[in-house]
Formats: C-alpha cells, structure tokens, sequence
C-alpha cells in the first residue's frame, strides 16, 4: 500500500479528512523549504505537496507565479528537489507530492525521473498540463514505480472525462473547484456537489478539492464534500510576506494549523 | 494525398498533441467539433468566410513578379506572394476571420488573443469588429514599446490592449497570460490564437485557414509560368505564415525554406531559431521544438521582429523539420533591417521586418540559381509598423 493510500485509509477510519497544503520548493530556500514541510506536519498537514517551479506556469495566478520566479532563481532543478525528498525521508514519513508542470519532467526523461522519485522516498505525482491522454509512457512507469499520479476534474468535465479521470488517477482525484488558475479568492466555490456525486459513482478513490481555498470556512466546507482540502496560494502568500523573517514558520505554522483544525472536525 | 497529419489525436509524428489543464481539454473537444463541422459546411461556413476573404479582407492578394529585384540578383526569377496588401496588412486576417466566425457559430460571446507583432492583435480586433463581438488582446510590455502603431489601431478598433509584463514581456508570456484568461472564462470565452501554435486542434485550424494563401500561389503561378517553383521562402515564427504557403506544395517538387529570426547571431543566446537550436520539448499545448535550458525551463528569446520573438514553434514545423521535407535557415537582426531598406528601396514596398527576414535569405538563395528556376517568397506582411522602431536603429 502506497503511503498515501495508508493515509488515507487511516482518516477514513479515523473519521477524518486529509489537509494537504501546498508549497513551492525552493521558496524561499531549500533549507527553509526543508523546515516549512516539518512544520506543516507538525501543525496538522496529512500530506505535503511541493511545486516544481516552472518558468511558464499557465495554470498558475500572480502568487505561485511569483513563488515560482523566486524558487527559479535560487536555481531549484528537478535534482535539487529530489535531493530535498531525500532529506526529508530520513526525518518523516509524511506523503509528498510534486506538483509541477510537464516540460522538466520530459526534459529531464520520464522512466529516469520516476525511477529516481521512488529511490528519494516520493509518493506522487500532479502534473497540470499533463491530461490523461498524453500521459500514457509517464503513467506506465509510474506505476511499475509504486507512484501514484494524480489526475484532475473541474466543474466543466464532460461524463467522459469524469470516467477517464476516475479510472486513471492513482492516490487520490484532484477536483478544481472552479474553472480558472490558482489563488483565486473572488471565484469563490462552485456547487462542486454534483461533480463528487459523479466521481463517488465511478470509484472509491479518495476526492480532493483544491484551488482558491483561503480560509478555515472554506476548508470546512470542501471538507464537508471531499477527503481532502489542498491549499495553496493562502499558504504561498504567507511565505511570501515572512520570507526573510525570523517568525516564518510560527506565522506559516499557525495559519496551517487553524486549516487542519476546520479540515478535520466538519 | 499520402500526407495526412495531425492524427486524430492531434499528433504530427511524435510532435503536437493536448498538453493543458483539465479544464481546457473539454473546450477544445468542443472546438474541434465545431470547426470539424464549419470545415464540412461548404455552402454555410465556408461560403461565408470566401466572401469575408474575398470582399472584405482583398483576396486574392497578387502574385507580384518582382522585376528590378530579379535583375538586381542575377539569379532564379523572383515572385513576392502580397499578403502584405491583404486587409489589414498581414497574414494572420485569413486566421482570424475564420476563427472568429466560428466563435460566432459556437455562441461564444467574448474574444481574446495574444499579439506579438500585433498584426495577429490588430487582426483579431478587426474581426472581432466586423462580426461584432468584444475583444481583448494580451501584449508584453516590450512589445508594446515596439509596435506603438498597431496598439493604437486596435484601441481604434474597439479592443482592450492589457499589457503583460513578466518574463521578457514579448509574446510568450502574452500567451501565457491568454490562457490563465481562457481558463478563467472558459464557458464564455473564445482564443484565436494567432499562429499554428498552441494544443490540438489549433496547429491544424490555423494551418488551413492561412493555406488560402497557398492555393492562390499554386493557380497564379500555374497561369503566369505554367509549371510551379523551384523553391518557396517564408520567415518561421510560430509559422504560419510559412505553413500556410506550404502545405498545398507538401506533396510537389518543391523546395520549401523556412527561416528563422537569428537575432544576434546563433553563437549568442540572443536570437529566436527554435529548429535550428531548439530541442523537443512542451510549452503551450504541444509538443516542440523549443528554447529552453538543461533543466526544462523556457528561454528568453530576441529578435528584431517581435512576430519572431517566441521561444517555440508550430509541432508541424518540428514534423517537416524532422522528416527533411523543409529546410530551415537563420537570417540575423542586422541583414533583416539591410533587407527592409533593399526592398523598401528596390521595388517600393517596405516589408514587415519578420518578411524581411525572408528576403534576407532570398539574397543568398537567388544569385546561385539559374535564370529559369522560380522562387516564391511570401511577403507575410508590411512594414508600417516597424518604421518607428527601425528609425532609432
Ligand atoms: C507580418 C508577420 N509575418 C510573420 C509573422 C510570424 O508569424 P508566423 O510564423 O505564424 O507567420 C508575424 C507575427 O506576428 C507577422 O506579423
């Protein structure tokens, strides 16, 4: 069983729901990158998703963006971060995902990039302008790797796709609560309701809800829909903003930890 | 034909395909049906867009037989292919009046592009006038410095200009900021995307709309010389216009030369020749061959011309590239601008600088070849627009 899945199964048992926040490796350093992952844990985070920055985000609203353009020019490489997995793995056993863009993935060599995400102790992949249908060599050796791949759905997935999707993501199905990019608050939610009673038709793989989630209310309310709440930008912001101060990870950490608390008691 | 590219997939080969988010792909689902259908509606659809082509936009643009030019050269005889008197003054009108007719056929209710040059900008705007929708275009920042011109033609018009300014501020990130807009607005929104970029089923779209300008060459030059060239020349930035040329010769004995924008010189980072230096990879929807470094991220580019100022290009071009079927070259920043005045002077007509930099190329290729071989070059557009920024050079 993939550590996700354990997680998962865990809080099912448990009666709870998973909190995955998301940040950007390598924002504002790798070091504190290192030390933000354990402090999200620390605060309640089930599952820690990492950015792979990308010089040409399109899924991306300004914050990642501008997350991703300082990770980049501290030179963060598909290496550095997995060197970071590494690290990590000898101090926790908490499930991390690299969420990222496809183009480092191929440059880098999809069997060599899998096969390496599985040696530092990965569990699994988000790639966002990677749909099923072009995903066919990089889901083959992901899955002779034991790494899960996770696919998308939004509010506009026909029933073909919400059946595609269903079948082929691993880990977990990642439902974008609305049509847009990241981070954005004014969208607010979607009635997400009919597209999770699709999914929950098709399959008994865990639902997470992501994109736009800025608040503990609106954790409890994906919370109430979903397995999982993945948040972001609200994250990133605060990364962004104590950067270079002494008090990141109590400020990152407090905030984290009031969205786990509305995650985990709906 | 033997030459049936994309797939059904979109695939040209190993290039091309759908590399977006999940939002997108239902919507080019819906895009490729639709166009599928217009491109079957002979006496709807296609009737339309001749006529659009045809009264509105000046098709078909002459076949100029460039006299003083071919003497000057002492070569092959030397025809310009005028998209440059086409309405509005490029290429790309022939993309997006059939786009934006077909925007209006889906019900979309709002049109959105990225420009470059912002030939592809003033096009869509002109369209979107005409057919009588809203419009906006994304532009960088450095862009818009350069092409003051073409900004205040499709403010004229009615469009929205929203400035860019990440990156290098030139046109991929204006395609980058086009498609966050499509993903925000996807249910009401239609992308023209202005070259044979981008995912399937656009490479394909936009390569039969601009092949308008193909078809015309390949009758005009069969009734003026009754046989077809030896070569045809074209600049490459997505490639469309080049593409458009193309296509309809694919299968005939004929040399095809795409070239590419050499900024300051291909030993220098400082240039936009994605095939000549590019390596495969996914940017925008397909995959390309594209500028990026060892670890997979895009490269700034510079080029003189803005329309070729872009990090990528078209997958059919990587296709042809790869299969030998065209050849590509490189032409630099400063034998553009000489090639910009020697036709300006030579033969009264002032090139945009991405044609120039075809005509760059024709001064190498004509004086080598006999006096009855035919060269066509396509004048992909004119030169209004760059008359500012060429003064300070
Ligand atoms: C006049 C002109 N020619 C050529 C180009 C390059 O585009 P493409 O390679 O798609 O023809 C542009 C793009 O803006 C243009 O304005």
């Amino acid at each position: 069983m993939s550590r996700l899945e354990a997680r998962f199964k865990k809080l099912k048992y448990e009666g709870k729901k998973a909190f995955i926040p998301f940040i950007t490796a390598g924002d504002p350093n790798l070091d504190l990158t290192k030390s933000l992952v354990l402090e999200l844990e620390k605060r309640g985070a089930d599952a820690i998703e990492l950015g792979v920055p990308f010089s040409d985000p399109i899924a991306d609203g300004p914050v990642i963006q501008r997350s991703s353009q300082r990770a980049l020019k501290e030179g963060i490489s598909l290496l550095k971060i997995l060197e970071l997995v590494r690290e990590l793995r000898q101090k926790t056993e908490i499930p991390l995902i690299l969420m990222g863009y496809y183009n480092p993935i191929f440059k880098f060599g999809e069997a060599e990039f899998v096969k390496r995400c599985s040696q530092a102790g990965l569990d699994g992949l988000i790639v966002a302008d990677l749909p099923p249908e072009e995903a066919n060599d990089l889901k083959k050796e992901a899955d002779k790797n034991g790494l899960d791949l996770i696919f998308l759905l939004t509010p506009v997935s026909s029933e073909e796709r919400i059946k595609l999707v269903s079948a082929s993501s691993t880990g977990f199905i990642y439902c974008v609560s609305y049509t847009g990019i990241t981070g954005d608050e004014r969208k607010g939610e979607q009635d997400l309701k009919e597209l999770i009673s699709k999914i929950r038709g098709l399959t008994s793989k865990p639902i997470g809800i992501g994109f736009g989630i800025s608040s503990a209310s609106s954790a409890q309310k994906a919370a109430s829909l979903a397995d999982a709440v993945i948040v972001g930008s609200a994250i990133v912001k605060r990364i962004e903003k104590y950067g270079d101060s002494k008090n990141l990870l109590s400020e990152v950490g407090t905030f984290a930890e009031r969205l786990a608390r509305a995650t985990s008691f709906d | 034909m033997n030459y049936y590219f994309p797939d059904k997939k979109g695939h040209f080969g190993e290039f091309g395909g759908k590399f977006v988010p999940e939002t997108v792909m239902p919507a080019l689902h819906e895009l490729e049906e639709a166009y599928l259908e217009a491109k079957k509606d002979k006496n709807g659809f296609q009737a339309e867009l001749e006529l659009y082509l045809r009264d509105y936009a000046g098709r078909p643009t002459p076949l100029y037989f460039a006299e003083r030019l071919t003497h000057d050269l002492k070569g092959a005889k030397v025809y310009l292919k005028r998209e440059d008197l086409a309405h509005t003054g490029a290429h790309k009108i022939n993309n997006t009046l059939g786009q934006v007719l077909l925007a209006t056929k889906m019900g979309k209710t709002r049109i959105i592009a990225e420009t470059g040059a912002g030939q592809h900008g003033v096009a869509t705007a002109t369209a979107a006038a005409v057919l009588g929708l809203p419009c906006q275009v994304y532009m960088g920042d450095e862009d818009i410095r350069r092409q003051r011109l073409n900004v205040s033609r499709m403010k004229l018009l009615g469009a929205e200009v929203i400035p860019v300014s990440s990156g290098s501020c030139t046109l991929k990130e204006a395609i980058n900021e086009a498609m966050r807009d499509w993903v925000t607005n996807i249910r009401s929104t239609y992308y023209v995307l202005g070259s044979v970029v981008g995912p399937h089923p656009y490479p394909m779209m936009v390569r039969d709309f601009q092949s308008v300008i193909g078809k015309e060459t390949k009758h005009q030059i069969l009734a003026k010389e009754k046989k077809l060239p030896g070569y045809l020349l074209a600049c490459v930035g997505g490639g469309s216009n080049s593409l458009g040329l193309f296509y309809p010769f694919l299968e005939e004995e004929v040399e095809l030369i795409g070239i590419e924008a050499g900024g300051l010189g291909l030993s220098t980072p400082r240039h936009g020749a994605t095939l000549a230096k590019g390596s495969i990879g996914v940017l925008h929807g397909s995959k390309s061959y594209l500028l990026q470094d060892r670890n997979g991220q895009i490269r700034s580019t510079h080029s003189v011309a803005p329309g070729l100022d872009y990090p990528g290009v078209g997958p059919e071009h990587s296709y042809l590239k790869k299969s030998g079927r065209v050849k590509y070259y490189t032409v630099t920043d400063s034998d553009a601008l000489e090639a910009f005045r020697w036709l300006s002077q030579i033969e009264g007509i002032i090139p945009a600088l991405e044609s120039a930099h075809a005509i760059a190329y024709l001064k190498r290729l004509a004086p080598g070849l006999n006096r009855d071989e035919i060269v066509i070059v396509n004048l992909s557009g004119r030169g209004d627009k760059d008359l500012e920024e060429v003064s300070k050079k």
